[in-house]
C-alpha cells in the first residue's frame, strides 16, 4: 500500500513539475503572458489609388504613415501589376510607384497593420513648423478677434487655448465662429487663430478609425505645438470634436505638412481608404513567430483556426473531469451516469447558464411525460430508447423554433445538447422513478445539475479558459490533481452526515 | 455572529468530525473503494458473484443451498413461453442475473386467473410481467448495460419467526466476511416505505445482530435510529435468529467459495429448507455499520492481526467462525440487555 502511495505522489509531483516547467517556458521564452487582460486590437488599414492612364510614363507619389503615439507600425506591402515601387524613407514617409507606359484605369494598393499602444511608447515630440502671418478677409478679422480673445480668457497654455478655439469653432451657435468656417474649413482656420496667438500649428491629414468601414476620406486633423510636444485636435462636430483625439481614434497619415498624393502622366486619381479592426490575444503575434519549433513547443496555435477553435473547448474537458470527480470523492454527490453532468455543462458553456438550466428541465420533464406514453406500447428497450431520441429531437427543434420567434436567441442554441445521453438520462430517470420513487429522482437529477453547474462556473471563467488553452503544460497538473484525489480515502463531506448518529456510540475500547 | 454560531451548532448537531469517526473506526467509501474491494478482491473473482446464475452454480458445487431455480430466459423470443418455467403453484421471483442494487427484482406471490399478485398486493397482467422480461434481457438493470438473462426462482417461504418483524417481504441476513471471517451482520426488514423489498436505502429497516448470540443490538431506518417497525409495531430489540451459527458457518465457506476477501453474503431462512444462500455482493455497502452502531474498520483491523499471526494453512470455517464470535463479542457493550431468554 504505501509502496503504491509513494509512487503515486512521486507521479503527481513529477507531472506537477512539467506542467509548471512548460508552463515556465512558455511564459519566459515564448512570452506569453500569464494573464489574459492584454489583448490587442490591430488595424489594418488599405489605400487605394485610383487613375486614368494615358499611354505615358506614369509616377505616383503617397505619403505613408509611420509608428506615432497611440500606434505602432507592423507589416506593410504594396499592390500594383506592372509598377515599380520603391519607399522613400525620412520624416515623412512615401510610396513611389513608376511604370514607362500605362493605358486606362489603374489601381494601386498600400496595405499597412498598425497596433494600437495604450501606453504609447512613441512620444509626441516634432519640430514645429514656423508661423504664419495671417491675413485674414476685412469682415473676418473682426470675428476672428472675438473668437481668439474669448478662447484666450478661457485658456492657459497652447492646449487648452486650442481646445478652447475647436470650441467656439464646432459651435453652430456661435455667430463668429459660423463666420469663419464659411470661408475656410474649420481646420485651416484654428490654424490661423492658433498662429495670431504665436502659437505654431499646422493642418495635418488623418484617418478616423472605425472598424469596417470601406471607401473613406482622409480628414483634417489640427496639430499644436507647446514647445517641441504637440497634440491632435479633431474638428467638426462628431463625438470627437474640439477634443484632443491623440494616439486615441484618429491615425495621422502624413507626418509633416504637404500633399497626400502626386500623380504624374495620369489624370482622374484618387485615393480612398478602408480598415478592419482585429482583437488579438496578446499571444497570437508571438506564435506566428514560432511556427518554425511549433512541434517542440506543443502549441495549439501553429493549428489552423478552425481545429484551434474545437481544441477551446476540448481542453478545458479534463477541468470538468477534475470537478467530477473531487464532488464524487470530497462531497459524495449522486449523479445519473458518471459523466453526463460533464457533457451537460459543456452544453451550458454554449448557451448561459441559466438558459441551459432551464432548457435542460424543460427537455427531461417533457421526455419523461413522453416515455410514460411510450411505455403503455411495450416496446423493447433499444426502440424504446430511440424513439426517445426522435421525441428529443422534435423537442429541440419545437424549442428552438418557439425560442425564435419570442425573440430568445439562446433558446437555438439546444442542439447542443448531447442528445444520446438525453434519451438515456430520460429513460434511466423513468425507470428510477418507477423503482425507488421520486426522491431519488430528484436527488440524483439535483446532483447532476449541481455538479454541471460547477463544472460550468469553472470552465466559464475567462482567465481559465485563456490558462487551459495557452499552457498546455497545466494539463498535466490537473492530471496531477486527479491522481492525487483519487488516492484520498478519508471520509466524504455526506457521509459526516450519515454517520452522525455513530458518534454518540460510547467507544468500545476499553 | 449569532448566525455563525447558529450555523456551528447546526453543523454539530447533524454531522461528526472526521477525527472522530475515525477514533469510531468507522469505514467511508472512498476507504471501502481502495482499501478492501480493490486490494482484497481480485479481479477475476468478481464474475462469480455480479452473475448470480454462477453463484447458483458454484453454490452447488459447495454443497451450499440456494433457492431452487425454476428456468432461465436469455432471449426475447422466449419470453412468450415464460410461463412453463412457472412452479404449478405458490410464488416466484424474476431477477436480472447481472444486477444490483436489487434492482429489478419482481416478486410474484401467486397466480390468479391470468393475473400476477405482487407482494404489495398489487394484480399485474401478464404483459406487464413480459414487458419487465424484455426489459430485463435488453440489459436496462444489468451493471454495465449488456444483455442479461433473467433467473426464475422460487419464491421463499418467510419463517414464522419473522412475520412481525416484516412487512410483506422476505428478511434477509447480510454477513460481512473477511477473508472467511465473518466480521459483521445485519438482518434486513422490509416496510411499506420499502414496497416489500430488503433495501435499506429504499427505506427498509436494518437491525444489527450480535455474532455470537444471533439477537439484535439495534436497529435504523434510512440510517437512523428506530425502535419499533414503523407497520407492524413490533419491538425491534426482541428480534432473535435462529439456527444462527449455522447461517454464520453458511456465509464463512462462502469466502472459499469465490475468493473474495471483502465479501457481502446475503442469506435467508426458508420456513420449509431452511437457511439459503440468496447471492453475494463484492461490494457490500456501509449502512450495516449504521445497523450495529459500529465501525467496521477496528474489525477489519482485529482480523489482519489475526491473520498476520497465523502459519500454515488456513483455518477451517468452523474455527474462522469461533474466532471471530470470541473477538467480537468482548466489543459489544453496547447492546441492550433485554432480549435474553
Amino acid at each position: 500500500m504505501s509502496l503504491g502511495r509513494s509512487a503515486l505522489l512521486w507521479t503527481a509531483v513529477v507531472l506537477v513539475l512539467l506542467g509548471g516547467l512548460h508552463t515556465a517556458w512558455r511564459h519566459f521564452v515564448h512570452q506569453v503572458p500569464l494573464l489574459p487582460g492584454s489583448q490587442e486590437t490591430y488595424w489594418d488599414l488599405e489605400a487605394r489609388v485610383e487613375m486614368e492612364a494615358k499611354g505615358v510614363p506614369v509616377k505616383v507619389r503617397l505619403a505613408i504613415p509611420q509608428s506615432q503615439p497611440g500606434f505602432l507600425m507592423g507589416s506593410e506591402h504594396t499592390a500594383s501589376p506592372g509598377f515599380g515601387v520603391s519607399f522613400v524613407e525620412g520624416d515623412q514617409r512615401f510610396v513611389e510607384w513608376s511604370i514607362r507606359s500605362a493605358l486606362g484605369k489603374q489601381w494601386l494598393y498600400y496595405r499597412v497593420q498598425f497596433k494600437f499602444d495604450a501606453r504609447q511608447q512613441v512620444a509626441a515630440v516634432g519640430v514645429a513648423p514656423g508661423l504664419l502671418v495671417s491675413t485674414w478677409s476685412l469682415p473676418l478679422q473682426a470675428a476672428a478677434g472675438q473668437v481668439l480673445r474669448r478662447a484666450w480668457q478661457e485658456s492657459a497654455d497652447p492646449f487648452s487655448l486650442a481646445k478652447a478655439l475647436a470650441e467656439q469653432l464646432g459651435d453652430r451657435r456661435n455667430q463668429n465662429g459660423r463666420l469663419l468656417v464659411s470661408e475656410m474649413t474649420a481646420a485651416e482656420a484654428m490654424v490661423n487663430l492658433l498662429n495670431d496667438a504665436k502659437v505654431p500649428a499646422r493642418v495635418l491629414y488623418g484617418l478616423a478609425l472605425e472598424d469596417g468601414r470601406r471607401r473613406q476620406a482622409l480628414q483634417q486633423l489640427v496639430q499644436v505645438f507647446d514647445g517641441a510636444n504637440w497634440q491632435l485636435f479633431a474638428l467638426g462636430t462628431g463625438a470627437n470634436a474640439g477634443m484632443n483625439v491623440t494616439g486615441k481614434d484618429y491615425l495621422l497619415w502624413q507626418q509633416e505638412a504637404g500633399p497626400i498624393l502626386e500623380v504624374l502622366g495620369a489624370e482622374g486619381s484618387g485615393v480612398s481608404f478602408s480598415m478592419l479592426a482585429t482583437h488579438e490575444p496578446a499571444s497570437s503575434s508571438v506564435d506566428a513567430l514560432e511556427i518554425k519549433d511549433a512541434l517542440l513547443s506543443l502549441s495549439i496555435h501553429s493549428l489552423p483556426i478552425s481545429e484551434q477553435t474545437m481544441f477551446k473547448t476540448l481542453l478545458l474537458l479534463p477541468l470538468g473531469a477534475l470537478v467530477i470527480v473531487v464532488l464524487r470523492v470530497f462531497v459524495g454527490l449522486k449523479t445519473s451516469g458518471t459523466f453526463m453532468p460533464l457533457l451537460i455543462a459543456l452544453a451550458f458553456l454554449e448557451m448561459s447558464l441559466v438558459a441551459g438550466l432551464i432548457t435542460f428541465l424543460l427537455l427531461v420533464g417533457a421526455g419523461l411525460v413522453l416515455r410514460q406514453l411510450l411505455a403503455y406500447l411495450n416496446l423493447l428497450l433499444v426502440a424504446r430508447v430511440a424513439a426517445v431520441i426522435v421525441c428529443v429531437v422534435g423537442l429541440i427543434a419545437l424549442f428552438a423554433v418557439v425560442s425564435f420567434h419570442t425573440g430568445i436567441s439562446d433558446g437555438m442554441k439546444v442542439t447542443l445538447f448531447p442528445m444520446i445521453i438525453l434519451a438515456w438520462t430520460i429513460e434511466r430517470m423513468s425507470i428510477l422513478w418507477e423503482e425507488e420513487g421520486a426522491l431519488e429522482v430528484f436527488k440524483q437529477g439535483g446532483g447532476s445539475l449541481v455538479t454541471a453547474t460547477v463544472a460550468f462556473l469553472l470552465m466559464d471563467i475567462y482567465e481559465v479558459r485563456y490558462w487551459m488553452f495557452n499552457f498546455l503544460g497545466l494539463q498535466l497538473v490537473v492530471l496531477a490533481l486527479i491522481l492525487v484525489v483519487g488516492s484520498y480515502t478519508g471520509y466524504r463531506l455526506l457521509e459526516l452526515w450519515r454517520f452522525s448518529p455513530l458518534a454518540d456510540q460510547p467507544l468500545n475500547k476499553e | 455572529m449569532l448566525g455563525l454560531f447558529k450555523v456551528l451548532g447546526w453543523l454539530r448537531v447533524h454531522f461528526v468530525s472526521p477525527a472522530r469517526l475515525r477514533e469510531l473506526g468507522v469505514l467511508g467509501l472512498n476507504e471501502r473503494n481502495v482499501a478492501c474491494i480493490s486490494a482484497h478482491n481480485p479481479r477475476r473473482s468478481f464474475p462469480s458473484v455480479d452473475d448470480k446464475l454462477q453463484t447458483k452454480l458454484l453454490a452447488q458445487d459447495y454443497g451450499i443451498a440456494t433457492p431452487a431455480l425454476l428456468g432461465v430466459i436469455r432471449h426475447q423470443a422466449e419470453i412468450v413461453r415464460f410461463e412453463r418455467h412457472l412452479p404449478a403453484g405458490g410464488g416466484f421471483v424474476i431477477k436480472p442475473a447481472e444486477g444490483s442494487g436489487g434492482k429489478g427484482i419482481l416478486v410474484i406471490q401467486g397466480v390468479f386467473d391470468g393475473c400476477y399478485l405482487k407482494s404489495s398486493g398489487e394484480l399485474i397482467s401478464r404483459q406487464a410481467v413480459q414487458h419487465h422480461l424484455s426489459n430485463l434481457i435488453s440489459g436496462l438493470y444489468s451493471l454495465g448495460g449488456q444483455p442479461d438473462a433473467a433467473i426464475i426462482e422460487r419464491l421463499i417461504q418467510s419463517s414464522s419467526d419473522f412475520t412481525d418483524f416484516s412487512f410483506e417481504g422476505v428478511p434477509d441476513i447480510r454477513v460481512i466476511v473477511y477473508h472467511g471471517y465473518p466480521v459483521m451482520a445485519m438482518m434486513r426488514l422490509s416496510t411499506r416505505a420499502s414496497d416489500g423489498k430488503a433495501n435499506l436505502h429504499q427505506g427498509a429497516i436494518g437491525v444489527g445482530i450480535d455474532l455470537t448470540l444471533g439477537t439484535a443490538i439495534q436497529a435504523v431506518q434510512h440510517d437512523r435510529p428506530i425502535l419499533l417497525h414503523p407497520d407492524t409495531g413490533s419491538d425491534l430489540h426482541k428480534l432473535r435468529i435462529e439456527n444462527w451459527q449455522h447461517l454464520l458457518e453458511l456465509s464463512a465457506r462462502c469466502y472459499d467459495m469465490t475468493g473474495l476477501g471483502y465479501l457481502g453474503a446475503d442469506l435467508v431462512v426458508d420456513a420449509e429448507l431452511g437457511p439459503l444462500l440468496l447471492e453475494l455482493n463484492a461490494r457490500p455497502g456501509l449502512a450495516i455499520q449504521m445497523a450495529n452502531g459500529l465501525g467496521l474498520k477496528s474489525r477489519l483491523k482485529l482480523i489482519d492481526q489475526h491473520r498476520a499471526k497465523l502459519k500454515g494453512p488456513a483455518e477451517p470455517y468452523k474455527e474462522r467462525v469461533s474466532l471471530a464470535q470470541g473477538l467480537f463479542t468482548m466489543q459489544v457493550c453496547s447492546a441492550p440487555p433485554a432480549n435474553v431468554e
